[in-house]
């Protein structure tokens, strides 16, 4: 595939770098990335890969957009409330970049579709806002063999990890298991300062941009911590877990399962 | 000098809004409670029976404890504790609550 004198033009300030070339831009087309979740860290993450020229970009979502989104969820407006929300963003990464083959999937992942919707991409991103969707996207990355850009954010902190199947530690090595739901306090009691998931979605799309490059280290066995009161960014190491309930010697997990839906009334 | 432990956010209205508190060199479980006398409610968030619950993690110098000695792991003066919880958009430790 050769570049148009348009795309040249737009993607200049990569092609220009070292790092990426023509060849790392070629890349990045031809790349498939699936977002789950069009949320807080779903709209930037997807916003920068759309400007970036990824090839084909699906992004999962069953919920419509509200007024109470557009704090945070940059790819919506008042023109699309009550729009789905992989609707509302696919209109809003296609007028960025059209280059870019954006799929909106209006639909809640689960255990029976998950497989089938990550099969086909080479990079899966987080922007979920529950645990178990969380440690579903999470087990059947692990069982495919995909690597996952994983984002969570409350309040004013923000976490971020690379999970390479095979390579590194999955979520699970991080924590074995989600909070039991009485734990867990709704998203509007807990809250979160807008441009948060901004920086943290932010630094999924930079990692998803370093993986399909294949350049610099990849956030793997890390979970990055951004603690935006303190103007902290710290990293502590996630060691492989060799008892890991699904990517350890001995896995317990081997098929997919839904948690309660408790656990998602956040 | 002593330990620094760092507070995540959500457990910082526990600690007068501090990220950083400082506590008693020891094992990660003396430090806990130790903690939890200055700031009650603190050590029934990360711990149950004596034990880190499963969906927080503490760290000694970006060391994952539970690849050391578990909550019998030594800090000591000049150390770096972090807790870590898993989030997800939601919050671990607040009580229960309505929507």
């Amino acid at each position: 595939m050769e570049f148009t004198e348009e795309q040249l033009k737009r993607y200049s300030r990569h092609i220009i770098l070292p790092e990426v070339g023509g060849k790392g831009q070629k890349k990045i087309s031809g790349a498939k990335v699936l977002i789950v979740g069009a949320g807080g860290l779903g709209c930037p993450a997807g916003y920068y890969l759309a400007a970036a020229g990824v090839g084909t970009l699906a992004i999962v979502d069953n919920d419509t957009v509200e007024l109470s989104n557009l704090q945070r969820q940059i790819a919506h407006s008042v023109k699309t409330l009550n729009v789905n929300k992989a609707e509302s963003a696919k209109q809003t990464f296609e007028a960025l970049n059209p280059d870019v083959n954006v799929i909106a999937v209006k639909e809640r992942i689960n255990s029976r579709n998950i497989l089938n919707l990550i099969r086909d991409y080479d990079i899966i991103v987080d922007g979920t806002d529950n645990f178990p969707t969380r440690y579903l996207i999470n087990d059947a990355c692990v069982m495919l063999r995909k690597p996952l850009v994983s984002g969570a954010i409350l309040r004013f902190e923000g976490q971020v990890t690379a999970i390479l199947p095979g390579e590194g530690p999955c979520y699970r090595c991080l924590f074995e298991e989600p909070p039991p739901p009485g734990l867990v306090p709704s998203c509007q009691e807990a809250g979160v300062l807008g441009v948060l998931p901004g920086v943290i979605g932010a630094l999924q799309a930079t990692e998803v941009l370093k993986l399909i490059l294949g350049k610099g280290l990849p956030l793997k066995g890390s979970l990055l911590i951004y603690d935006a009161l303190g103007v902290n960014f710290r990293k502590v190491k996630i060691p492989r877990n060799d008892n890991c309930p699904v990517c350890g010697k001995n896995p317990r997990i081997k098929e997919l399962s839904d948690l309660p839906e408790e656990y998602c009334s956040i | 000098m002593a330990v620094k432990v760092k507070i995540p956010v959500p457990l910082q209205r526990l600690t007068g809004g501090r990220e950083e508190v400082e506590g008693t060199p020891g094992t990660i479980i003396s430090l806990i409670n130790d903690l939890d006398r200055k700031y009650p409610g603190l050590a029934e968030r990360i711990s149950e029976g004596g034990k880190i619950r499963r969906f927080v993690n503490v760290y000694v110098n970006e060391e994952d404890v539970r690849f050391m000695k578990n909550e019998e792991t030594e800090v000591k003066d000049g150390d770096e504790v972090s807790i870590v919880p898993a989030i997800a958009g939601g919050g671990v430790f607040c009580k229960k609550g309505g929507r």
